[in-house]
């Protein structure tokens, strides 16, 4: 039932047949009701598949396209076809509000996803909000979303920034030294992100000997690295993200400068590690999710259903947020016989998620709290060339669940106002 | 005379006739109200863009500096000071077109290519301020919390900010009111200088005309009028982000002015409607939407340099 | 604190050498057709994603060969069917298309190679710093300044000695008159943009082996281009290259006291340029004002 699945390669032949017909679908008026076994529940994707994030974006849809196909096979929400809208918010707040807008108000959809990028997720939400429409954030970081900006109806799959610093914390601590100097990308991610690991570093008695803020899109770091090897470290925090990260750690590379500090960061993800040259794979970081997981039970088979749909490449994190955002609406549906958006905002609290859908060893859950998901954290060190897989450029060394990394519900922030 | 007064008050007539009854027609077409709204404050930005371009003949490519500063002001007027929406409206205005004065008074010697390079330079200026002092403006991650108020008539409250129908009527009216004044600067004393200008400003120096001021002037106006754009454009989004300074979005201003009749005063409105519902609907069905939008600008350069309204209007004549 | 200052100087001096490159190419086009080429950013893009796609086979230093020329073949069929129509139209005209063509050319690198960034091996020698304490010399960086050095001689003694160069310059001054005196003024804007885009191609090849190569890599090193010109005034190589040099390093001393201003400072400087000297720094008196 995708109308909409342009994101296939194929399919981009097609483009101009297909949109013609979608065009008179949405044509067709929306008053003749059927029969309810007949009309899809519609479920809308705002992400922005153009722009600096194209490559995570696009991957969380192909992820959704798996949980939709699966969906659909098995019959579906309440006994009715899902029917997945994706929009792209073109990593612009504007667009983004407007194409939400147009997905609830004009589609009717009743559940929504996105947006990798912070800041569209915030906007997004309150959009959402004023709806009423239940929403998962699959794959913007900022503390915000499950924090003070947290509402009834928002829902988040990837970690927040403050547990994606508690995850990596103690283990650099301990093993690389108390002296620590950041690179932190100048906007509310990177902030809350340097914030969290500080207050770590801070706790096991540890020193910041620098916070070097680099501008989003900053192309050349040498000033900042110059600055950050003047300060003479135990450890160097990478945080900027994307295109930023990868120019970032290149030049660190090429500066020999991992052969004398520790670098680490903490968010590493797939998409970036495989677009640096190999010498720059190294350092400690943590991945959301890894597909890498030896005995852990139905990872193999989501692996292999997302090589079937991604060109054989193996899933990113990114796929699983996707997947895993769209699987959670159908489960809670299905179990509460309910479409109504009070009622599966609710339920969701504390709900957990079942083995093939987890697809990690430790359980996995939505906190009741803050509507934040315990998902565990894979942590280790990057490889600069896989072994027995290209793609397999991490090696995972820790995994800890969610509920150890994830500050306590009543230090996030959030206070959940439900409607009346 | 007369049959020609009598056409543009038809046009006239269908225009706001097809404008009153938007939130109607639009959804039995697959649009949505919001998508209306949309079109108003882009077209009103495109018309401001217009004002300077088609009328002085003045290229100004950084024009969105003062939308994204009229969007900023209102915000800030909503998230800090007071919350009244007619306030925000009137700080954003306020702040734009106060900054775009005082740089058009440094820059309005220039002409062409260079002063279009200039304007673009100077707009980043404020697309960086915008990007980097995150405390006052949140940076990146765009100015937020705020929403548009509910609006005091004295004798009733309008709800703008849950209703998009009476919403789409409070922007038509803002809108109304500065095509209005547009209108009325264009046809007076000063508005027949600004054509001369851009006719011959050899010609109108000569005349003893003071170019430069008259420049500088409409320069203002029309940023101005951007601003005003812009405030409207935050009570859209209940939101102004950086993206909205940048010189790409000066570049969608000028090509709906292009697009739909530089010369004409109603064409920029119409290369809005185009523009924005074709970039709607494009990046709904295709992820290569960029593509199309760039074989726009192509094609109307190419091909329809006088704009969908010039097209019309040569046709009827011959 | 003067050792920094000092690494920051000769970092920024780095910096501005690669603008440098990419500036001359737009100033180029600039000057002699009054093209500002918003797609210049694109042209780089490509660049960069041709070298990608051709070093498996030829190698890096076969693609720093062959690439840019690659590029400005792209250039010259882009110039030949999409720009050469708009020669003597209102530079709006131009102005936007180039922008259109940004779009295009973003999009279509996104369709051809995908979202994701590519990585681009440069030769592991070259790949490391030279000197301990000079951490950041690396050779690679080295070698760009030196390519820069070497392509700037080059097209400063052609633009003086050869007869090419020479109508150029005049075309720059006085077109109409170049083509009164019987110079095919078509074929010598042709090849002075191919000759710009050159300039892009290479730059992109330098920069993929420095930056990752994405898609969107094209436009964050368009502004300061723009800026070098502004600053070293329109109409004037030198300038341009002078200016691309004092907003490097402008920039790099930025990021040692104040780093959220290393953009913002570019245009600080061009702001203070303009106010006192509104041609430029080295911009002629009566050029595109």
């Amino acid at each position: 039932m995708l109308k909409r699945n342009f994101l296939s390669r194929i399919s981009r032949r097609t483009v101009i047949k297909g949109a013609a017909a979608v065009g008179a679908l949405q044509v067709t008026s929306p008053f003749i009701i059927k029969a309810l076994g007949d009309t899809p529940v519609k479920v809308g994707m705002v992400d922005p598949l153009t722009g600096v994030y194209a490559a995570y974006a696009q991957n969380e849809v192909t992820g959704a396209k798996l949980a939709l196909e699966q969906i659909n096979v098995r019959g579906g929400v309440l006994g009715r076809p899902i029917e997945l809208l994706v929009e792209d918010s073109a990593n612009d707040v504007g667009t983004g509000v407007q194409k939400t807008r147009k997905l609830i108000e004009r589609d009717g959809i009743q559940f929504l996803i996105g947006d990798v990028n912070s800041a569209i997720a915030l906007a997004i939400g309150q959009v959402s909000n004023e709806k009423g429409i239940l929403h998962i954030v699959s794959g913007g970081h900022t503390d915000g979303v499950t924090g003070k900006d947290c509402h009834w109806n928002v829902y988040r799959v990837c970690n927040t920034t403050s547990m994606e610093a508690n995850a990596v914390a103690e283990q650099l601590f301990t093993k690389y030294g108390k002296k620590w100097h950041f690179i932190t990308p100048d906007y509310a991610f990177g902030h809350t992100l340097q914030q969290a690991a500080l207050k770590d570093l801070e706790k096991f008695g540890g020193t910041m000997t620098g916070n070097e803020l680099t501008p989003l899109g900053t192309t050349d770091f040498s000033a900042y690295l110059i600055k950050a090897r003047a300060a003479n470290p135990d450890v160097l925090l990478v945080l900027p993200q994307g295109g930023d990260m990868i120019n970032c750690m290149k030049q660190i590379a090429q500066f020999g400068i991992n052969k004398q500090i520790h670098v680490a960061g903490l968010q590493q993800e797939l998409e970036s590690l495989e677009a640096m040259p190999p010498e720059a794979r190294v350092g400690t970081w943590m991945f959301e999710w890894y597909w890498k997981q030896p005995g852990v039970p139905h990872v193999e088979k989501f692996v292999a259903d997302i090589r079937k749909m991604n060109f054989s490449k193996v899933p990113t994190a990114r796929h699983w947020f996707g997947y895993t955002s769209l699987m959670t609406y159908a489960l809670v549906a299905n179990r509460e016989k309910t479409l109504d958006g009070v009622k599966l905002a609710k339920a969701l609290g504390g709900f957990e998620l079942p083995d093939d859908v987890k697809l990690q060893p430790n359980k996995c859950y939505y906190r009741a709290g803050d509507h934040q998901l315990m998902t565990s954290s894979f942590v280790g060190q990057a490889k600069t060339a896989g072994k027995d897989d290209v793609e397999d450029l991490f090696e995972v060394n820790t995994v800890v669940p969610g509920d150890k990394t994830s500050p306590a519900e009543s230090d996030t922030g959030c206070t959940l106002q439900w409607p009346a | 005379m007369s049959g020609e007064q009598a056409r543009k008050l038809t046009v006239l007539v269908a225009i706001w006739a097809l404008l009153l009854l938007a939130p109607y027609w639009m959804p039995p077409l697959g649009g949505y109200t919001a998508l209306g709204t949309r079109v108003l404050v882009l077209g009103l930005a495109a018309m401001s863009v217009n004002f300077l371009l088609g009328f002085t003949g003045v290229l100004s490519f950084g024009h969105a500096a003062w939308f994204g500063l009229g969007a900023y002001g209102c915000g800030l007027m909503l998230k800090f000071i007071a919350l009244s929406t007619p306030l925000g409206l009137i700080a954003g205005t306020v702040l734009g077109g106060v900054m775009g004065g005082l740089l058009g008074a440094l820059i309005v010697r220039r002409r062409g290519v260079y002063f279009a390079m200039v304007t673009i330079a100077f707009g980043q200026v404020f697309y960086y301020i915008a990007f980097q002092w995150s405390s006052l403006t949140g940076g990146d991650d765009g100015l937020r919390p705020f929403s548009r108020q509910p609006l005091h008539l004295g004798f009733a409250t309008v709800d703008i900010l849950s209703d998009a129908t009476a919403f789409y009527y409070f922007v038509l009216f803002c809108f109304a009111l500065a095509v209005a004044i547009m209108g009325f600067i264009l046809r007076s004393p000063f508005g027949r200088t600004m054509l001369a200008i851009r006719e011959n400003e050899r010609r109108a120096r000569f005349l003893g005309i003071p170019v430069e001021r008259h420049i500088w002037i409409a320069f203002t106006l029309s940023c101005f009028f951007m601003a005003y754009a812009g405030s409207l454009y935050a009570l859209v989004n209940n939101f102004a982000d950086p993206r909205g300074l940048h010189y790409s979005q000066s570049g969608d201003f000028v090509i709906m002015a292009v697009m739909g009749g530089m010369r004409s005063f109603w064409g920029p409105l119409l290369g809005a409607a185009v523009f924005v519902v074709l970039q709607d609907y494009l990046s709904s069905v295709t992820i290569n939407w960029m593509s199309f939008v760039g074989l726009l600008f192509v094609l109307v350069v190419l091909f329809f340099p006088r704009g969908l309204l010039g097209v019309i209007r040569r046709k009827s004549e011959a | 604190m003067t050792q920094l200052l000092l690494f920051n100087v000769t970092n920024g001096l780095i910096i501005g050498a690669f603008y440098v490159l990419m500036a001359l190419g737009l100033s180029l086009i600039l000057n002699l057709s009054n093209v500002i080429n918003f797609a210049h950013g694109g042209f780089l893009v490509i660049g960069g994603y041709i070298a990608y796609t051709i070093t498996p086979y030829v190698g890096f230093w076969g693609a720093l060969l062959i690439a840019p020329p690659l590029t400005a073949v792209i250039g010259l069929a882009v110039e030949r069917v999409l720009i050469r129509p708009l020669y003597g139209r209102d530079p709006l005209y131009s102005l936007l298309l180039t922008f259109g063509l940004a779009f295009i050319i973003e999009d279509g690198t996104r369709f051809i190679w995908g979202a994701q960034g590519k990585p681009v091996t440069i030769p592991a020698f070259l790949a490391q710093p030279l000197s301990y304490e000079f951490f950041f010399i690396t050779g690679y960086r080295l070698f760009m300044v030196a390519v820069v050095l070497f392509t700037v001689a080059l097209l400063f003694l052609l633009l003086r000695y050869t007869r090419l160069g020479i109508r150029i310059r005049a075309g720059t001054l006085d077109l109409e008159t170049v083509s009164a005196l019987g110079v095919n003024v078509r074929a010598l804007r042709s090849l002075n943009f191919a000759v710009g885009i050159y300039l892009a191609g290479l730059s992109g090849v330098l920069a993929a082996g420095q930056l990752g190569l994405e898609p969107t890599m094209g436009a964050g090193v368009l502004m300061p281009s723009f800026i070098a010109i502004i600053v070293g005034g329109v109409g004037s190589l030198t300038g341009t290259l002078l200016g691309g040099l004092l907003i490097g390093v402008a920039s790099g001393l930025a990021a040692v006291f104040l780093p959220a201003a290393s953009e913002a400072i570019m245009y600080v400087l061009m702001a203070v340029v303009l106010l006192i000297r509104p041609r430029g720094l080295l911009g002629e008196e009566g050029m595109m004002t």
